[in-house]
């Protein structure tokens, strides 16, 4: 394990923290932000450039600026007078660690069976190109679907009702 | 500790913390960020998963992820519109005031 991995796992690790226990809803967007930003440096790091660089695209450019203005849109940055936590936040606490007592304790169990070192993979975004338009056609036609009519479904949910329309 | 494991446990860890972000705020939009989170640490997995496979070449890891990540930007804008329209019927987004469906 290298430094730059420790170090970029850190700042993930950091920013997601930041972006669940922050008070100001803002700041929680800005942290998500650093998160977002430290994932696609991991994956950078895994040498998944293509994936790297979308996930600076859409995550960094398009989500994490549409929660912002949804949060501007909502003025959820005003911290609510009854707590930014719900009722019973301990039990939301506990299955999160129970999750992540499970998932450590697999991974750490299963380390001689997952494969070790292995050679750097060559895969140019040209191959990655030349499989969406192959091999996956049919899963890239799909997707284009989804995001055509989660774009029609946004803008109607989100649109103003007009007077009398009820 | 091998490198696939170290992703693995920071893919486990970030998981957790989207998991208890998204368990424990009022805040809806705050659960859409833990969700993102948690969307996000299942990607980390899949190109960990891709890189130390012993076939990279296929891709089959990689374009997992690039399809979830298309489908989490299309959830994103979903679940943003419907909040800012339950904002604008109930003027709230807190989750533990939204106890009706009724429009």
């Amino acid at each position: 394990m290298s430094f730059a991995f420790y170090l970029i796992a850190g700042l993930s690790v950091a920013g997601a923290l930041a972006a669940v226990l922050l008070k100001n809803t803002v700041h929680c967007a800005l942290a998500l932000t650093v998160a977002f930003a430290g994932l696609a440096l991991l994956f950078l790091q895994l040498d998944a450039q293509f994936a790297g660089f979308a996930q600076i695209l859409v995550y960094i450019g398009a989500v994490a600026i549409l929660v912002v203005f949804a949060i501007l849109l909502t003025r959820g940055s005003e911290t609510p007078k009854d707590g930014v936590y719900s009722r019973n936040p301990l039990i939301g606490l506990v299955i999160a660690a129970a999750i992540f007592a499970v998932f450590g304790w697999a991974i750490l169990n299963s380390t001689s069976f997952l494969p070790h070192e292995s050679a750097k993979p060559v895969v140019s975004v040209m191959d990655i190109g030349n499989a969406l338009m192959g091999r996956y056609i049919l899963p890239l036609e799909i997707v284009a679907l989804l995001l055509t009519a989660a774009l029609i479904g946004a803008v109607i949910v989100a649109m103003h009702e007009k007077d009398g329309a009820q | 500790m091998t490198p696939l494991t170290g992703y693995l446990l920071i893919a486990a860890l970030l998981f957790a913390i989207g998991l208890a972000g998204a368990l424990t705020r009022r805040n809806a939009i705050l659960v859409l960020i833990g969700i993102e989170l948690m969307l996000n640490a299942a990607n980390l997995n899949l190109i960990a998963f891709w890189r130390y496979s012993p076939h990279p070449e296929a891709l089959t890891g990689m374009m997992f992820a690039i399809f979830s990540i298309a489908v989490a930007a299309a959830e994103a804008a979903v679940g943003l519109g419907l909040v800012i329209q339950i904002h604008r019927h109930a003027h709230t987004t807190d989750l533990d005031q939204m106890n009706r469906m009724k429009g």
